[in-house]
């Protein structure tokens, strides 16, 4: 890309957390996102939803640097490319993902899985002679209260439940301290009550946060009560609250057959 | 702080570990010297060798417990970096022949005589000191290891690929060693050495002087892997073990993770190799056969994988079981045995003799948690 449309882009960018214009990717000729552009602004909880291979997936992917986009800007906090960094360059940016399937240490213990994720230095021969300190224990202390595991800390994360995991993976990403919270599916193969929970644990976070929640569950993205961009085939198709949304008629044909 | 670094890691179980191996280190050689051979309580020196030989196995099994039971990198090519030890400690024993060869060339090995060679190739300088040898033994695995590891884990090799590619790496330099014009003795390898640091390696001093070596590497390695094991960076390593994309995704680079214990491991397969070959009198090509790498991933899924005493335990298992059984009539049903040994392991035993053995001390309802919170506190307030 040439420096003039660089410059175009990033002014756009400026005031946004995150920025993506014209994205698209495809693997082996299926195109998964195509010219998709979303801004998230600082502080913004945001709802995705869409339906089976509308691309939720591959746009958490691009954000946080496991795939490449074929083209398209992809912009963080105002000038950052993600682009052209890796995952791990993009998580120490404040960039915190959840997956689908819960994914925790299995074989540590919960405060082992938080301690892990705490901010600090990811460099091999800092961790290898790395001392835990006060603050990092008090923080640790402060994230099991904040996802109710306090009672659990020594538990092997293998042992939780699946409602117990889906907060692990939560406390893992606060402890992180990121600007932006990917969250996919977070209430999928919940109980109803750890499904209320976690609307109120998420709505705590984007108190101070900005969130993205991919989500297919209405229910629960009515709970959130935030704005809903609805993706297909790649693109966004509709976006606003979830009643301007639902009543959207290109949105209904998707949703409820043709 | 590396002396903080392995103090940290010294809980009543490494210490008496250590001691173990120490206390054998000592007992054995020193019932070989002081004890007249008619007495019950002599140590005959075949047995010291022997013994010596599988100290250096546990090493390498260790090496391989390191990568594979605590960061998921199961390698089929540790051998290679016994070997290149190896290879290193014999080429120093070649120069201390000088002139008493064959030939008596006091200048060239044997073999370089043989090939009509007229001068040192340029790779065997520097080898007529130990010192040089010594640090070859750490420098040339840990390069290999390192240039290897860095292609392998930038390009995200992983699982049963990596597990190929080991193999394919130690099969490739078994096919270079072989070959006469590399100038490592061909198919023959080295051997015949005179002696070591000026004694005679054939001496029962020297044997025993070996012996001890070989059970202050262990312990030293086995000291070094609790100490990286128990720090932030040993539960990187299990982290990445358990959900390696879990582990980028909150930041960590996991392919420098792997590359450092990748490359601590080689070396310490490569002290491994570089105690093995005075003992055993001969280094050869034959030490780069892909079942030897093979054998040692089967010492160590025997004792227990992930468990670092567990390799040491099943490498003297199953050597022992070797020597027993290949010394007998069912000599060729051998390799038979190691198989089954493996399938059977696998299928009832998958934690292996001391995983099993540690996962049973588990369960029995002493509580500890709460000294494993307060635990980090007091390091915490220790270290301010």
């Amino acid at each position: 890309m040439n420096t003039a449309n660089a410059q175009i882009a990033n002014a756009k960018a400026k005031d946004s957390l995150l920025y993506l214009d014209g994205v698209s990717v495809s693997f082996d000729g299926f195109k998964a996102l195509r010219g998709l552009s979303l801004v998230i602004e600082p502080g913004e909880m945001r709802a995705i939803i869409g339906p089976n291979g509308a691309g939720k997936t591959t746009m958490m992917d691009v954000i946080t640097g496991k795939t490449k986009p074929d083209s398209g800007d992809v912009y963080f906090a105002g000038d950052t490319d993600l682009t052209r960094l890796d995952e791990a360059a993009i998580a120490s940016l404040g960039i915190g993902r959840k997956f689908q399937k819960p994914t925790v240490f299995e074989s540590h213990t919960v405060w082992d899985n938080i301690d892990l994720a705490l901010a600090g230095d990811r460099k091999p021969f800092a961790t290898l002679f790395h001392r835990t300190s006060k603050a990092e224990i008090a923080r640790v202390e402060e994230i099991l209260e904040t996802i109710r595991l306090s009672d659990k800390r020594d538990w092997l994360a293998a042992n939780l439940s699946h409602g117990q995991k889906q907060w692990l993976e939560i406390g893992m990403l606060l402890a992180q301290e990121p600007k932006l919270l990917l969250v996919d599916e977070p209430a999928a193969g919940m109980t109803d009550s750890e499904t209320a929970e976690t609307a109120i644990l998420l709505k705590e976070i984007a108190k101070t946060k900005s969130v993205v929640v991919v989500e297919h569950d209405m229910t629960f993205v009515r709970d959130l009560g935030v704005k809903v961009t609805v993706l297909h085939e790649g693109s966004v198709l509709s976006e606003g609250s979830l009643d301007v949304v639902s009543a959207d008629p290109k949105v209904i044909e998707v949703y409820l057959g043709r | 702080m590396v002396t903080a670094f392995l103090l940290r890691a010294l809980d009543r179980r490494t210490a008496i570990v250590l001691i173990a191996i120490l206390g054998v280190g000592i007992l054995l050689p020193v019932l070989n010297l002081t004890m007249d051979p008619s007495s019950p309580f002599h140590v005959p020196t075949y047995v010291l060798t022997l013994l010596g030989k599988y100290l250096t196995y546990a090493l390498l099994a260790l090496a391989v417990d390191l990568v594979w039971g605590f960061c998921g990198i199961l390698s089929l090519g540790h051998a290679a970096f016994f070997a290149l030890g190896g290879y290193a400690m014999g080429m120093y024993l070649m120069r201390q022949i000088g002139d008493r060869g064959t030939y008596g060339n006091p200048l060239l090995p044997d073999f370089m005589v043989f090939l009509n060679w007229k001068e040192l190739p340029w790779f065997w300088t520097g080898f007529d000191h130990f010192w040089f040898a010594a640090i070859m033994v750490l420098l040339v695995p840990g390069l290999l290891a390192f240039v290897f590891g860095w292609f392998a884990f930038r390009s995200r090799v992983t699982g049963v690929y990596l597990s190929i590619i080991t193999q394919a790496m130690t099969y490739a330099l078994l096919l270079a060693f072989f070959r006469n014009d590399m100038g490592f003795g061909g198919n023959n390898g080295l051997t015949d050495f005179k002696d070591i640091l000026g004694f005679d390696i054939q001496a029962d001093a020297t044997r025993g002087a070996l012996f001890f070596a070989s059970a202050l590497a262990l312990a030293a390695g086995f000291w070094i892997c609790r100490a990286v094991i128990a720090s932030k960076f040993g539960k990187v390593l299990v982290a990445v073990r358990d959900a390696e994309g879990r582990t980028r995704f909150i930041g960590y680079r996991v392919e420098g993770y792997k590359l450092v214990v990748w490359t601590l491991s080689a070396m310490m397969a490569g002290v491994a190799g570089a105690l093995y070959v005075p003992q055993i009198g001969i280094i050869n090509p034959g030490e780069f056969a892909p079942a030897n790498s093979i054998e040692a991933v089967i010492w160590v899924a025997v004792g227990g994988r992930g468990t670092l005493i567990g390799p040491i335990v099943g490498a003297l298992l199953v050597n022992f079981g070797k020597t027993w059984f290949t010394s007998g009539m069912l000599a060729e049903y051998w390799l038979f045995v190691l198989g089954g040994l493996f399938v059977l392991v696998t299928l009832f035993l998958p934690k292996g003799v001391v995983g099993t053995l540690l996962a049973r001390d588990r369960k029995k309802p002493v509580e500890k948690p709460i000294e494993d919170v307060v635990a980090p506190g007091a390091v915490g307030q220790a270290a301010e």
